[in-house]
């Protein structure tokens, strides 16, 4: 073990140094934990932060559908962008960016069907070499999805219609996909998250 | 079993959607937590890095003036700022592997895919506060070490050079650091 060198880093900005080893082609670096300082003993008779922090969110969920309205707005105006201009670098990204924050949202919100139609525009928009070829009506027929599953969500049988018509739209979708890539459908290569704590199983 | 005392972490929030920001602080404040700032694109999100030192980031992929990843290669560059170590979550609605590849190799500690949920979060934490990793500096990379296990029957080719034969990088593990606070 060699501790310093010239060229690497000194200092975390807390007065640490950090321990470097030096290999032919790289050096190993253990900077300082500096975040050992909020290891703490359990409380007796423990909390738990998870159910704190939970309980928190289900306070706010009263924000949630105004929430969800504000994105469907926005969903809705980057729609119409399109509409008047045509795909274009500015609009392509205004109206993706505006679903892919709808479909990493709208589950929290409680709108997981919502989610599940706009992460099929986001592969839509994302999948398409072209997207001056992207037919307006399948653009309209996501939003107009995304807009119907959240104002009618307390509707019965909601889910079950939400769910027949963002399978239908996936379904459309993948048509579209393969006549714009020579009849391949692009792979989703979605995978789960990489793991998280070694030797801690789910909660 | 570990406890975070939250209190004594400083957290950075960058994410430009308002939602997930009050989202991500109602969580945060809900573990324990009294110090979190936020920024809403890179820009804003790297000075604030400097003005506060956080000891947690947490941003998002898709920001406006630069992105969660040209934020990260900033935030990795030896001797330009406070605490190039610092842990980045990366919380994105992306989850496919290629991304998550790019996202670690750009010097990403976590990756947490969104929905985001109040344990997913909670465990990133923990796993950058109890089970910090090594960094690794060659000419293209520098932050946490992409190998995040030993693989004792390993039979490939050892691409990293040493002296001879492929260095083992100590790291207890997190279930021996456990036991210490038990």
């Amino acid at each position: 073990m060699t501790s310093g060198r010239r060229d690497g880093p000194r200092k975390t900005g807390r007065g640490s140094e950090p321990k470097v080893t030096q290999f032919r082609d790289h050096d190993v670096i253990v900077p300082q934990n500096t975040l050992r300082k909020a290891w703490a003993e359990p409380l007796a008779g423990g909390s738990d932060p998870v159910a704190d922090a939970e309980r928190a969110l289900a306070a706010l969920s009263g924000e949630f559908a105004g929430w969800m309205e504000s994105e469907c707005e926005r969903l809705d105006a980057a729609r119409g962008a399109v509409r008047a201009k045509g795909f274009d670098q500015e609009t392509r990204q205004t109206i993706h960016h505006a679903a892919h924050d709808i479909k990493g949202h709208a589950a929290t919100f409680g709108y997981p069907h919502a989610a599940a139609a706009a992460a099929s525009l986001c592969r839509l928009i994302e999948r398409t070499p072209d997207a001056r070829r992207i037919p307006l009506e399948l653009i309209d027929q996501h939003v107009d999805a995304v807009r119907a599953i959240v104002r009618e969500r307390a509707e019965a049988r909601a889910d079950v219609v939400a769910d027949a018509l963002t399978t239908r739209l996936r379904e459309v979708t993948d048509d579209f996909l393969r006549a714009e890539n020579g009849g391949l459908l692009p792979d989703d290569d979605d995978i789960l998250s990489p793991p998280t704590v070694p030797g801690l199983g789910p909660r | 079993m570990v406890r975070i005392d939250f209190n004594r972490l400083r957290f950075l929030l960058i994410d430009d959607n308002a939602h997930m920001r009050r989202i991500l602080r109602t969580l945060l404040h809900g573990f324990g937590s009294r110090e979190v700032y936020e920024a809403e694109d890179g820009a804003a999100g790297l000075e604030a890095f400097t003005h506060n030192i956080p000891d947690i980031v947490i941003s998002d992929w898709a920001m406006p003036i630069f992105d969660g990843l040209e934020l990260t290669q900033m935030i990795r560059q030896p001797g330009a700022n406070a605490n190039p170590f610092v842990p980045i979550i990366m919380l994105t609605g992306h989850s496919e592997k290629k991304r998550v590849m790019a996202a670690r190799d750009c010097g990403v500690t976590e990756f947490l895919v969104k929905p985001i949920s109040a344990n997913a979060l909670y465990q990133r934490i923990l796993t950058v506060v109890v089970n910090p990793r090594p960094f690794i500096k060659t000419k293209t990379f520098f932050g946490p070490d992409r190998r995040r296990l030993v693989n004792p029957n390993y039979v490939g080719v050892e691409r990293r050079k040493g002296s001879g034969k492929a260095e083992i990088i100590p790291q207890q593990a997190l279930f021996e650091r456990v036991k210490i606070s038990e």
